[in-house]
């Protein structure tokens, strides 16, 4: 049984979506239970993804000039490795623009710490229960989220100090 | 009397030698011994990501390059490899031949870099200024390949911008057997080093499991004993055709590091030289029998309309567009005219080639991906290297993720360093071989 039918069978309502475009093995599942499929990924047999590779977000607002229109704003992106195995999965989770807010995967791999610090710094997506959620690229003082498609690439801000 | 003593709060960096000028550690210390590290990271920030979501695929490169600026063609592959991934297309083998030769270069030239640069934090300067020589060599086979010795752009999605020089091979085997001099050279003046040894040994471990948990790959990860190596576990390009092997350390102290980056360079040298003996024939001489001319010639000879014979004639380039004529263009890029530019001789003499090469790159026409993503990891000099991007339809791309390999392991590094004292911070730190470039992005 492949990794994503396994998801599939433990999670059977709470996975959106599944598929493997180009060979990359993806499922969407809904925000409430990422952390239990993160933990299953984690310890299930035949499946122990130890390695937490990467951690990002896509902003799909206007996705594809507005043509495709996305029921969510943003889409929590991680990539799972296994070393046993040598497999790779990719977990996705809608994020709705009102509420941005996901669980914190700090407990499970301590990679996700500075991985989520940056997607809250570029996305301002919030990591419940995340000990130190602050910027990691730009300063404290740094208006908005850059990686935000609403955020012009070419917008300036002076840099300011602590106290100014 | 009771003395109170409390910890001292310690600012390093990010204007200071050590820390390359790019990074900021908040320490606390006890006496030496350092309790607690805090690393500040994102002074080089220079939005990579957000600037290659409003450029074309192709225009991306020049980006890539400047991530990790120490092996800019391992980007430049890893970036192409992507958008193939994503496109679905294969490239001639050549070109898969001359981009595992250019990114074993790379590597090569990294492990130098960082092993030179922190055995003179150490005091070494004789070995420093030994290995940036053998590192100089290098960029002289990557200056006649690609013209440029850092930013060097040269890959393409479908292939590379330009083929192998004709000599080549003679002039990289002959640096090799330079570098290779160098190799030893700085061997004997590190290994059985007292001072290099002992500052070396033993200090910035860090475990197995620390390492997996905290996602570090690469050499750093290899010193613990874990072989997880891209090239083995997921081989692209034709790194399942080549023998080498994976070395790997024991305790994941600095000394392992060290060991593992030393062998590392001597496996990328026998894949380079691996590579040589199997890589198809590069141009087929004889196939164009007309006169050699330059562009301008060319141009006008085709706007007179005095084509006759124009399809067997050369193209004298301009240097930097050197190995791009039609002698060499089919060999090192795809089949595919959506995607691969075009032999300059068509560019300059017919309308077709013309309108073939700007639809590839006006705003607006450009190569274009489906709908859908795609991750794809190459082992760069630090660890796994992977680009994810999320393709829209249309000919920029909508997201693009680099994962970079050192940013795992700068938050791993407080684990390193707690506990040792202050001096061992500029051995472990050079052990971690942080490029702001693609930390910070």
């Amino acid at each position: 049984m492949t990794p994503l039918e396994k998801v599939q069978e433990q999670f059977k309502d709470n996975v959106i979506e599944v598929h493997a475009f180009r060979g990359d093995e993806t499922v969407i599942v809904r925000p409430h239970v990422l952390k239990e499929v993160a933990k299953f990924l984690k310890e299930a047999p035949g499946l122990e993804f130890d390695f937490l590779m990467d951690l990002t977000a896509v902003d799909y607002l206007f996705f594809a000039g507005g043509r495709i229109q996305k029921e969510f704003r943003f889409e929590v992106v991680y990539h799972f490795y296994s070393l046993k195995n040598n497999q790779r999965i990719r977990l996705k989770v809608p994020v709705t623009e009102e509420k941005p807010e996901v669980e914190t995967l700090i407990d499970l791999w301590a990679s996700a710490n500075w991985y989520e610090r940056e997607v809250w710094d570029m996305y301002g997506i919030r990591f419940q229960g995340h000990p130190n959620l602050k910027r990691i690229l730009m300063y404290e003082e740094f208006q908005g989220h850059a990686l935000r498609k609403d955020y012009p690439f070419n917008k300036r801000q002076p840099l300011i100090g602590p106290n100014n | 009397m009771v003395t109170k003593t409390r910890s001292m709060l310690l600012n390093v960096g990010p204007s200071h030698p050590a820390m390359h000028g790019v990074i900021r550690l908040i320490m606390e210390l006890d006496g030496e011994k350092i309790k607690n590290v805090d690393v500040e990271i994102g002074y080089l920030h220079r939005a990579f990501e957000k600037m290659c979501e409003t450029v074309m695929y192709g225009q991306c490169f020049p980006y890539t390059d400047r991530l990790n600026y120490v092996s800019p063609l391992i980007n430049n592959v890893g970036f192409a490899l992507t958008v193939e991934k994503l496109l679905g297309i294969d490239i001639p083998e050549r070109a898969k031949y001359i981009r595992v030769i250019m990114s074993e270069i790379s590597r090569v030239t990294d492990h130098l870099t960082c092993i030179g640069a922190s055995a003179m934090e150490l005091g070494a300067m004789s070995a420093f200024l030994y290995m940036i020589k053998a590192r100089e060599f290098l960029y002289e086979l990557v200056e006649e390949i690609t013209g440029a010795r850092l930013t060097v752009s040269y890959v393409r999605v479908g292939g590379v911008k330009a083929d192998l020089t004709p000599g080549f091979t003679d002039k990289c085997f002959h640096k090799i057997a330079e570098v290779r001099k160098v190799l030893i050279e700085a061997d004997e003046l590190l290994t059985r080093n007292r001072i290099f040894f002992d500052r070396m040994k033993g200090i910035g471990v860090i475990s197995k499991e620390d390492a997996i948990s905290h996602g570090i790959t690469g050499p750093f990860l290899r010193s613990t004993g874990v072989a997880y190596d891209v090239r083995k576990a997921n081989p692209y390009l034709i790194y399942d055709q080549l023998d080498f092997d994976v070395p790997v350390g024991t305790t994941g102290d600095n000394l392992d590091r060290y060991f593992v980056r030393m062998a590392e360079m001597e496996q990328s040298l026998r894949i380079i030289e691996q590579c040589f003996q199997q890589i198809p024939d590069g141009p087929i001489a004889g196939e164009l029998s007309g006169e050699i001319m330059p562009a301008s010639e060319m141009v006008d000879h085709a706007k007179m309309g005095q084509t006759e014979g124009l399809i067997t004639d050369e193209v004298n380039l301009d240097p930097t567009l050197q190995g791009s004529t039609k002698k060499y263009a089919k060999g090192i890029n795809t089949d595919r005219r959506d995607i691969a530019l075009p032999p300059k001789e068509e560019t300059y003499s017919n309308i077709e080639g013309l309108m073939n090469h700007f639809k590839l790159v006006m705003y607006g026409h450009g190569i274009r991906p489906p709908v859908g993503e795609a991750y794809f990891p190459v082992e760069g000099a630090n660890g796994e290297l992977g680009f994810y991007i999320v393709s829209d339809g249309r000919d920029n791309p909508w997201r693009v993720r680099v994962h970079p390999p050192c940013f795992p392991i700068m938050s791993a590094l407080p684990k390193c360093l707690i506990g040792s004292v202050m001096a061992d911070l500029v051995p472990t730190f050079g052990s971690v071989n942080m490029i702001a470039g693609e930390l910070d992005r």
